[in-house]
């Protein structure tokens, strides 16, 4: 009998052991947004095989990954919501964008295929207010003169928990409807008008699939896997767009980063022809003057390999990486901005 | 030291249970009569006296042995009040806690707290009525469903059931609530909840549509998930709880009463009426107030199923929210002090619910039992 616990604990004590080196190994960790999360752990993995480096990034939201990088504990932290740049300097931080994705509505309607459904702007703002109640209002019927559709009350469907997803979709119904920012305004959960609360993407998704007349918003990737009822929408330039790879990138392209300091910008209702109005970037937080200056240049390294070569995989995850002119901004950036104690600049 | 209503281990087995492989006889008898309550004196070592060990002929030093015992006694009972005290540190270290956590909202918004339905993370301005409202609904409609269902499952298997059939509902009752709750939760919110909308919900509508209270408690469009769906998935959730906690205590009523009440004729309703219940009522609120504090604190199966809404809503269908399903929704993506300690002083008012619960629960008990006495 005690040899056995003798033996156990030899062997407890040797994987601890074990653990402890590997801990060691890992010298990049970052916390933060749950939306980027399947690609960087992808990118992690494929960074460990070329590299020999590991990150190791926990999910626990963006709220909480910027407290943990504005008190030191990770060396990067992650954010569906850009910080303002007043708020960057008080932290000590710098921030840019790392990889893009969108935002979809998607709707449950009889006789309505995937992507027949237009909405506009100030519909889609009406709805999520209560205002437009049910699918034969004219409004939407302008919309779409040649769909079926009937006096089927709208139930709206939204995310219950704090989401990055709920952040760019209220920012970007802040932007195009003065009636919205007065009476809900944008964060990561708001004081909704109607509708029923659900958990995750999962949850808007099943509220929409089970509910007749239903409308919901989900993540592009989510939207395409489950092959989803999408909306295409009327963009800023007055053109009907579907979500593609396409018009997500043109979203990107045609906004204004090197005039927006800190890269404090927020894709949604971005200009141009071909651009998806929801579109959304994903941010890393970095301290300007870090503690362990050797972390984070690794840091930098990986996500400089990230642009350089994580492209392919982050498409087939159907998110859209950043255009070449604003990866070449960023990397000015870190020069100007992350520093070791002696005032060197950390990336190379 | 009072001796609950059928004490349920057999005293040879306790006696066993110690380890001692000597006599013991006892200096009081008490253990004879069943009909005395008292066993204050049975766990004595002092009033255990030794008559020698049979199995070795050497005599034994008897100094030794009780000092071995008194040694062995002490130890557990440093042991066992070092776990009761580590109980009530952990319970002080959440309660400070909390009340730290919330300062910030308390001093920002006071007793207006519990009085306001606004739940404005864009303003930061919030209040608890809509999800204290939640709580205590979905947990009323739990114990409505569970009570009942709980106990007739609980007299079935110990009056009426076939003896082959009572392990398995029983191990289906166990078995029900091991399932996490998670598992509830994608059932309710994949199953249950598209069922209550096609068939259940539009006929409540329409049944109930002319009658004057009713036709508010189900008014609305059906949207299947709701303050109702919540409370159905949170009362099955309870449900083994109940059953299973009033079968244990069904099961120590003598069988001599029983018999006696048959005997004299009563049906088995009366039995279960006028024996069973009245002799193990305690044990039954003891598993009703077990569930009640589950159906309470219960999180994830809740949020899937409510509608998330902070609104109150005089309809059992429209969706709302409860403090716990707030909290899990929240927390992650709480940016800011107010909206942080909110939600904290969401748990701290989760705590005081529950506390003013088992409180309510335990003066019911003294009730019951001084009533009992007269």
């Amino acid at each position: 009998m005690i040899s056995m616990i003798l033996k156990r604990a030899a062997i407890a004590a040797a994987s601890v052991a074990m653990t402890a080196s590997v801990a060691f190994a890992i010298d990049i960790s970052g916390a933060g947004a749950t939306f980027p999360y399947p690609i960087y752990a992808k990118w992690a993995d494929m960074y460990k095989k070329e590299t020999g480096s590991s990150l190791n990034y926990q999910s626990i939201g963006s709220g909480g990954g910027i407290k943990q990088v504005k008190a030191r504990t990770v060396t990067f932290g992650a954010s569906d919501q850009p910080l303002k740049p007043e708020e960057l300097e008080a932290a000590g931080l710098t921030q840019w964008p790392q990889v893009i994705g969108a935002i979809v509505p998607v709707v449950n309607l009889d006789g309505v295929a995937p992507g027949e459904l237009t909405l506009s702007a100030d519909a889609l703002a009406k709805i999520f207010l209560g205002e437009i109640k049910s699918w034969d209002d004219p409004a939407i019927k302008k919309l779409n003169p040649k769909a079926k559709l009937a006096a089927q009350a709208i139930a709206v469907a939204h995310r219950s928990d704090g989401s990055g997803t709920t952040f760019n979709f209220t920012n970007y119904l802040s932007k195009v409807s003065a009636d919205w920012k007065a009476k809900v305004g944008e964060s990561s959960a708001v004081e909704w008008p109607i509708g029923l609360g659900a958990k995750g993407n999962e949850g808007v998704a099943s509220t929409v699939a089970n509910t007749k007349g239903a409308i919901g918003y989900v993540e592009y990737a989510y939207a395409k896997q489950n092959k989803m009822n999408f909306v295409k929408m009327v963009n800023k330039d007055g053109k009907v767009v579907p979500p593609t790879t396409e018009s997500f990138q043109a979203a990107a392209a045609n906004a204004d980063w090197a005039k927006s300091p800190g890269f404090y910008q927020i894709l949604t209702d971005e200009p141009g022809a071909k651009s998806w109005p929801i579109t959304a970037a994903t941010f890393i937080l970095l301290p300007k003057q870090p503690q362990d200056a050797a972390a984070t240049a690794e840091a930098l390294k990986f996500f400089s390999w990230a642009f350089a070569k994580g492209g392919k995989a982050a498409e087939e995850l159907d998110y859209i990486p950043l255009p070449e002119s604003l990866v070449a901004l960023i990397k000015k950036s870190w020069a100007a901005n992350i520093k070791d104690a002696d005032g060197k600049a950390l990336a190379n | 030291m009072r001796r609950p209503p059928g004490f349920p281990f057999p005293l040879g087995e306790w006696r066993r249970a110690a380890g001692l492989r000597m006599e013991m006889a006892l200096t009081e008898q008490t253990f004879e009569d069943p009909g005395v309550d008292n066993l204050a004196k049975e766990a004595h070592v002092s009033d255990i006296a030794l008559s020698g060990e049979r199995a070795k002929s050497a005599e034994i030093d008897r100094r030794q042995v009780l000092g071995k015992l008194g040694l062995f006694d002490r130890l557990f009972h440093k042991l066992t009040l070092s776990a009761a005290v580590l109980v009530l540190l952990l319970l002080g270290g959440v309660i400070v806690s909390l009340i730290q956590g919330s300062l910030p909202a308390i001093r920002a918004f006071g007793f207006g707290f519990l009085a306001s339905q606004s739940w404005n993370p864009v303003t930061d301005n919030f209040g608890a009525m809509a999800p204290i409202y939640g709580t205590v609904t979905t947990s009323l409609i739990a114990m409505l469903v569970a009570v009942p269902v709980g106990l007739g499952v609980a007299v079935f298997l110990t009056e009426l059931c076939p003896p082959p059939l009572r392990r398995p509902i029983g191990m289906a009752i166990e078995l029900l609530a091991g399932i996490p709750s998670i598992i509830y939760g994608i059932w309710g919110l994949f199953v249950l909840a598209p069922f209550l909308q096609q068939y259940v919900q539009p006929a409540l509508i329409s049944t109930f549509a002319d009658t004057p209270v009713l036709s508010t408690l189900f008014a609305g469009p059906p949207y299947g998930i709701g303050v109702l769906t919540a409370g159905l998935i949170l009362g099955v959730m309870v449900l083994p709880f109940v059953a299973s906690i009033s079968r244990d205590v069904f099961e120590t009523v003598p069988p001599v009463l029983k018999e006696a009440a048959s005997g004299i004729g009563c049906t088995t309703w009366e039995v279960v009426r006028h024996v069973v219940i009245p002799y193990t009522r305690v044990g039954v609120i003891g598993g009703v107030m077990l569930g009640l504090g589950r159906a309470l604190g219960e999180t994830m199966a809740v949020t899937f199923v409510i509608g998330n809404a902070h609104k109150i809503s005089g309809s059992l269908i429209a969706p709302g929210t409860t403090i716990s399903a707030t909290i899990a929704n929240e927390f992650t993506e709480a940016v800011g002090d107010v909206y942080t300690s909110s939600l904290i002083e969401l748990g701290l008012i989760l705590f005081v619910i529950t506390f003013v619960v088992l409180a309510c629960a335990r003066l019911l008990l003294m009730r019951i039992e001084q009533k009992a006495g007269a």
